[in-house]
């Protein structure tokens, strides 16, 4: 069975915990809640995972421990932790917005608020993930700067921004100046769909890797296990 | 020791225009909804609101009591943007004061522990310093000599919070699995008012539940009142879970329309309106 664009996605998102040890995963969407379990369940059974609201749960649902939104926000500032947010708007040096669009004096569209991007960007590794990418996400200046990039951060001692994955591909800040770069394509995507599809100058290696395969242990977690029903299909169709 | 039981009425007759309020909860969890609605009954305005917003804040902007809110978010949960809360932001309708998550709570913090402020690594590099133009920085006085956000204390008039269980001096118990920071809001307010599921006799508070579920202590409680289904449409774990049919009705319904079924008397004509419409669709 062909792997869908969606199963990529998972992949991509897992791999931003790869090597993470015993830190807490915090997966904002659906497909990266996959992706989290599916790095548990595989190669880093060392993960923590919260049932989104105040338990921490084993692969199979197994109650291990409890996290109240007090000590959830006390773990971020004590860097155990990697997050994987939304963002309604990034730019080129990874400044996320979710904050509003348009003057935050009087919005355009009030979206859900800074919510813990702040906090979280100065204390523990936070990701993003993007299920359609498009220059409405990618700008060239975000509205509302919730998320800290590697420009405003100015070498902060706990700020990185790892990765940023799309339904198109994964990007990263691997630059001399922490420039959003291309760092894989999904299969099936070509770098000019990525760069009309990113709303400023993005840095694309000469090589660019594909997004790697799932395993077929991996494919049948995911099919059989994480997601049945097939709900990472609504968040990314073929 | 003080009987401090009293009616919802009651407490908001001990509030008023202009106060700055705090309310517990989280998103769309463990709102104190019965309060909110009273409030909703009074004449009260120009309210400067502290909360982990969901519909307590969507309501109160819609119906124009909110002059300034003091948030990170303001959601529903299951439906990620509040739909009357953006309406009443996108025109202009209150003043906000937004800082992040975690500056909230050391905001609560440092209130409760009648600090001026606490030093947060978080706002620095985020455009909260740009639409906060009061927040100063400290600089660490040790070797580090890192800066840091000196977040204000969130001092408030009144809190108001919803629990499982009360006894009638005002010891509180949560049952749920996250207390989210209502005891915090209760030391952080000049008073508070604690709604409950439940009002019981003291010992069976522990009865068949751990001291550790005593959340809020008598002396940070000014009034209890008993508001079964008090959170409604909100969640009250393991009492109810958030009743997501009604959320999605309110979250469709024009602000004046829902008002208009649910919102025109007391309590209990709210409970028997939610009730009717439930049926309807049954």
């Amino acid at each position: 069975m062909t792997v869908t664009r969606a199963e990529y996605c998972v992949i991509a998102c897992a791999e931003a915990w790869r090597g993470a040890g015993e830190i807490l995963a915090s997966p904002m969407g659906l497909i990266p809640s996959i992706g989290a379990r599916l790095a548990r369940h595989t190669f880093a059974p060392d993960l923590l995972l919260t049932d989104g609201e105040a338990m921490l749960v084993g692969p199979d649902g197994t109650v291990e421990g409890w996290l109240p939104y007090r000590q959830h926000l006390a773990l971020v500032t004590g860097g155990r932790r990697h997050v994987m947010m939304g963002a309604s708007q990034i730019d080129r040096y990874g400044n996320q917005n979710i904050s509003c669009i348009g003057d935050w004096s009087k919005p355009r569209r009030q979206l859900l608020g800074v919510r813990g991007a702040p906090v979280n960007t100065l204390n523990n590794p936070t990701s993003y993930w993007v299920p359609r990418h498009s220059r409405r996400v990618f700008v060239e200046k975000v509205d509302m700067v919730c998320g800290v990039g590697y420009d405003r951060a100015a070498g902060a001692r706990h700020h990185r921004v790892p990765r940023v994955v799309t339904d198109l591909g994964v990007l990263d800040f691997a630059t001399p100046d922490h420039a959003m770069r291309l760092a894989s394509l999904h299969p099936g995507v070509t770098v000019e769909q990525v760069r009309e599809a990113t709303g400023f100058e993005l840095a694309v290696p000469d090589e660019v890797p594909y997004t790697r395969e799932p395993t077929p242990q991996e494919l049948e977690l995911i099919r059989e296990v994480l997601d049945p029903v097939g709900a990472r299909l609504r968040e990314v169709g073929a | 020791m003080s009987d401090k039981t009293m009616t919802a009425e009651e407490v908001v007759s001990r509030l008023e225009s202009g106060m700055t309020l705090g309310i517990g909860g989280w998103g769309s969890r463990r709102k104190p909804m019965a309060l909110v609605r009273a409030l909703l009954r009074s004449e009260i305005r120009d309210l400067t609101l502290v909360s982990y917003g969901g519909p307590d804040v969507g309501m109160l902007a819609a119906a124009g009591r909110v002059r300034r809110l003091v948030t990170a978010f303001v959601t529903l949960d299951s439906i990620p943007l509040e739909p009357h809360y953006r309406a009443a932001r996108e025109s202009g309708a209150f003043e906000l004061t937004e800082i992040d998550e975690a500056m909230f709570m050391w905001g609560l913090h440092a209130a409760a522990n009648r600090l001026p402020f606490l030093p947060v690594r978080a706002g620095i590099g985020s455009d909260v310093m740009r639409v906060n133009p009061g927040l100063r920085t400290v600089t660490s006085p040790y070797d580090d000599g890192e800066t840091f956000v000196a977040v204000p204390a969130l001092r408030m008039d009144a809190a108001l919070v919803h629990l499982g269980r009360a006894d009638r001096q005002g010891n509180g118990q949560c049952l749920g699995p996250d207390p989210y920071f209502d005891d915090l809001f209760c030391e952080a307010a000049d008073t508070a008012y604690l709604s409950c599921e439940r009002i019981v006799d003291t010992a069976e508070l522990t009865k068949e539940a751990p001291p550790q579920t005593l959340l809020i202590k008598r002396h940070t409680v000014t009034g209890v009142v008993e508001a079964p289904g008090g959170a409604h449409f909100t969640s009250c774990a393991p009492d109810y879970g958030r009743d997501e049919d009604f959320q999605r009705q309110y979250a469709t319904t024009p602000w004046a329309d829902f008002a208009g079924r649910f919102l025109d008397g007391d309590e209990q004509r709210y409970q028997s309106a939610v009730r009717a419409w439930s049926e309807e669709r049954s």
